[in-house]
């Protein structure tokens, strides 16, 4: 226990320095891997790469602070039309002023929702939240002169910058943003998880009196968490549209909500690195089982509905065998085979310090 | 209840000073009353703590004690009466600015937060300290990381002047019952209250146990102003300034431990006037 009050030596002793160390390894390796893959993995990566952003945002809100949300999806697709909104003018800015007005703008519509959240609790919350996620993609057909009805809007993202050669795959540059995007979220939302902030979002989830005895505001809380999870959305709708060239309500169901939810779930609520394995599930997993649905002739019937057979009975099998998710799982063998107790969790990856519990008590 | 008025104002003449003397108090409830529907849970309570003072509030079962501590932390707002801390009266008093008013209150359900470590949960008592923002977190900049390293330091203090320090890696829920008390009383003590509310801090305790606890609070006298809710007489005899005695929502009885114990409406109070003594009174008086 004595480590624990030993402060990390060296320059490593700076959250900063240790996160973002760590984001430069994760950047070589994806760089990488990047350059030597296919045009349609590099597409894949590319989606993987806004998936983390939108699952590790809920993973802070429901893991960290313990409000369940069923509208992130909702939430993404303010994101995505306001990407599509500016990149459609004249002269567009550039995508990285872009991508942040997207964080701006979803952050102050999560404030809006934040507050309500704040108010309510457990069911409550999840069936408000799933009624934002049902009703805002009907404000397309609403504004459908601005916002295109139900075909969406079409997403200029326009072409690689020239200096990276012509012949440079868009895929590759759209997965080089997106996972830019994915780590820099990763690094920011990992800085707050291990500091006061996070340990603040804990107690209000663990005990809300206690919480406030000990000078917690916790409506105050509860909307900051949920600005912060807003905004994460917010950036991982931007990129939706930037990577798949469109804004439309149809990519913004009540399903995506749930499925990024599920991302959250089955990584680990509440772990950073769960929400990797989260996201990179929800990409590969439809892939995978619809190249094994070819493999053996199915149907189309069956092929269509294959990843949702196998993404439920994947859920099932992680609750089952790890109720705290991968990461949760990962942790615990890892605790085992250093003979650590598993009730004591683990201190040393500042990463993965980020607590595992259940979502809401 | 005029009794206490009485003392409170010889008290003043003779201090001669009576502004300087009435602001000093730490704590100073004043004609406070509170009803719930039709119950007068509390009826025109006045009582004060003074700095550096232990004062145990007792009293039979459904006497206000708790309701009293509410009120002084902002749980419950008073249908009339005031309430003074360190000189200022707090009208809309909510609980989460207990922490920078300088008072820190443990709960008699514990209240630990069960998914994270306890040094974290001592940590989040010590929050009253830190002073770097959301923007220094969030960017990870070294005030935050100062700030981190400065509060680990002091809730690993407080750990080890509670003689708990082996706990900090659990989490509460695996520790035995007197661990998770000092637990929480650690993370009230973070804080280094003005003012520090203990809600039956010897429940569940054994006599060992509760002989620690005691000389522990003894031993906070003089740092902060101590008020205490207590069913076991021994602990709250042997540690307490002043001890007030509800009953009905009434102060019968205000004084040092020898005053009360042997004031007659006391007495009446606990064992009853005639016929109605109850074993359940009667265990709480003889400690049990």
């Amino acid at each position: 226990m004595a480590t624990l009050a030993l402060p990390r030596r060296g320059p490593l002793r700076s959250t900063l320095v240790r996160h973002v160390v760590l984001a430069i390894v994760g950047a070589l390796l994806l760089l990488v891997l990047t350059t030597s893959v296919s045009a349609y993995r590099d597409f894949q990566m590319a989606n993987i790469g806004y998936y983390v952003v939108a699952v590790a945002g809920l993973t802070v809100l429901t893991g960290l602070n313990g409000q369940i949300s069923l509208g992130h999806g909702a939430l993404m697709m303010v994101g995505a039309y306001t990407c599509a909104l500016l990149l459609e003018r004249d002269n567009p800015l550039p995508l990285a002023v872009v991508l942040v007005l997207c964080v701006v703008v979803t952050a102050a519509v999560g404030a809006l929702v934040g507050a309500a959240a704040a108010r309510l609790r457990g069911p409550y919350l999840a069936g408000a939240t799933l009624a934002f996620a049902v009703g805002l993609p009907g404000l397309t057909s609403h504004y459908a002169d601005t916002l295109g009805g139900d075909n969406g809007l079409n997403v200029l993202s326009g072409p690689p910058p020239a200096s990276l050669g012509l012949d440079f795959p868009p895929e590759r540059w759209q997965a080089w943003i997106t996972l830019s995007a994915a780590l820099i979220t990763l690094v920011l939302l990992a800085n707050l998880a291990s500091s006061r902030v996070g340990r603040t979002f804990r107690a209000v989830r663990d005990d809300e009196v206690s919480a406030e005895l000990a000078g917690i505001h916790v409506a105050r809380t509860q909307v900051l968490a949920f600005v912060i999870s807003a905004a994460c959305a917010g950036l991982a709708g931007g990129l939706l549209a930037f990577v798949s060239g469109q804004a439309s309500p149809g990519a913004f169901s009540v399903a995506l909500s749930l499925s990024i939810l599920a991302g959250a779930v089955l990584g680990g609520l509440g772990s950073l690195t769960g929400a990797v394995y989260g996201a990179i599930a929800l990409v590969m997993l439809p892939a995978w089982s619809s190249n094994a649905s070819d493999r053996f002739s199915l149907g189309t019937n069956v092929q269509h509905n294959l990843p949702l057979l196998v993404y439920g009975a994947l859920l099932i099998v992680v609750m089952l065998a790890a109720p705290q998710g991968l990461q949760g799982g990962v942790r615990r063998l890892l605790g085992l085979l250093h003979g650590r107790a598993p009730a004591t969790p683990a201190r040393n990856d500042p990463v993965t310090e980020v607590t595992v519990s259940e979502p809401d008590r | 209840m005029r009794q206490i008025r009485n003392e409170r104002e010889t008290r003043f003449d003779a201090g001669g000073a009576s502004v300087t003397e009435a602001s000093r108090a730490a704590l100073r409830i004043e004609g406070l009353t509170v009803r719930f529907g039709g119950l007068v849970a509390l009826d025109a309570v006045s009582m004060h703590v003074d700095p550096g003072e232990v004062v145990g509030i007792i009293g039979p079962n459904g006497a206000g004690k708790t309701t009293l501590f509410n009120v002084a932390c902002g749980f419950v707002r008073p249908t009339s009466g005031t309430l003074e801390i360190k000189g200022t009266a707090q009208r809309r008093l909510r609980p989460h600015q207990l922490a920078r008013l300088g008072v820190a209150r443990t709960l008699q359900g514990l209240g630990l937060f069960p998914h994270i470590t306890c040094l974290d949960n001592v940590m989040v008592g010590a929050h009253r300290h830190a002073r770097a923002g959301f923007t220094t977190a969030l960017l990870g900049l070294p005030p935050s990381d100062r700030d981190e390293t400065a509060l680990r330091e002091r809730s690993l203090a407080v750990l080890q002047e509670l003689g708990v320090t082996e706990v900090a890696g659990r989490l509460p829920g695996s520790l035995p019952y007197p661990l998770q008390k000092r637990v929480a009383l650690a993370r009230a003590l973070v804080a280094d209250p003005d003012i520090l509310l203990l809600d039956e801090p010897a429940s569940g305790l054994s006599a060992a146990e509760m002989d620690d606890l005691g000389e522990l609070i003894r031993g906070l006298r003089g740092r902060m102003a101590v008020m205490l809710v207590e069913h076991h007489m021994d602990l709250v005899m042997s540690v307490c300034d002043r001890i007030v005695v509800l009953d009905f929502g009434k102060v019968i009885a205000t004084g040092t431990p020898a005053q009360v114990r042997s004031d007659e409406r006391v007495l009446a109070a606990y064992l009853g006037d005639e016929v109605d003594a109850t074993d359940e009174s009667i265990s709480e008086v003889s400690g049990g």
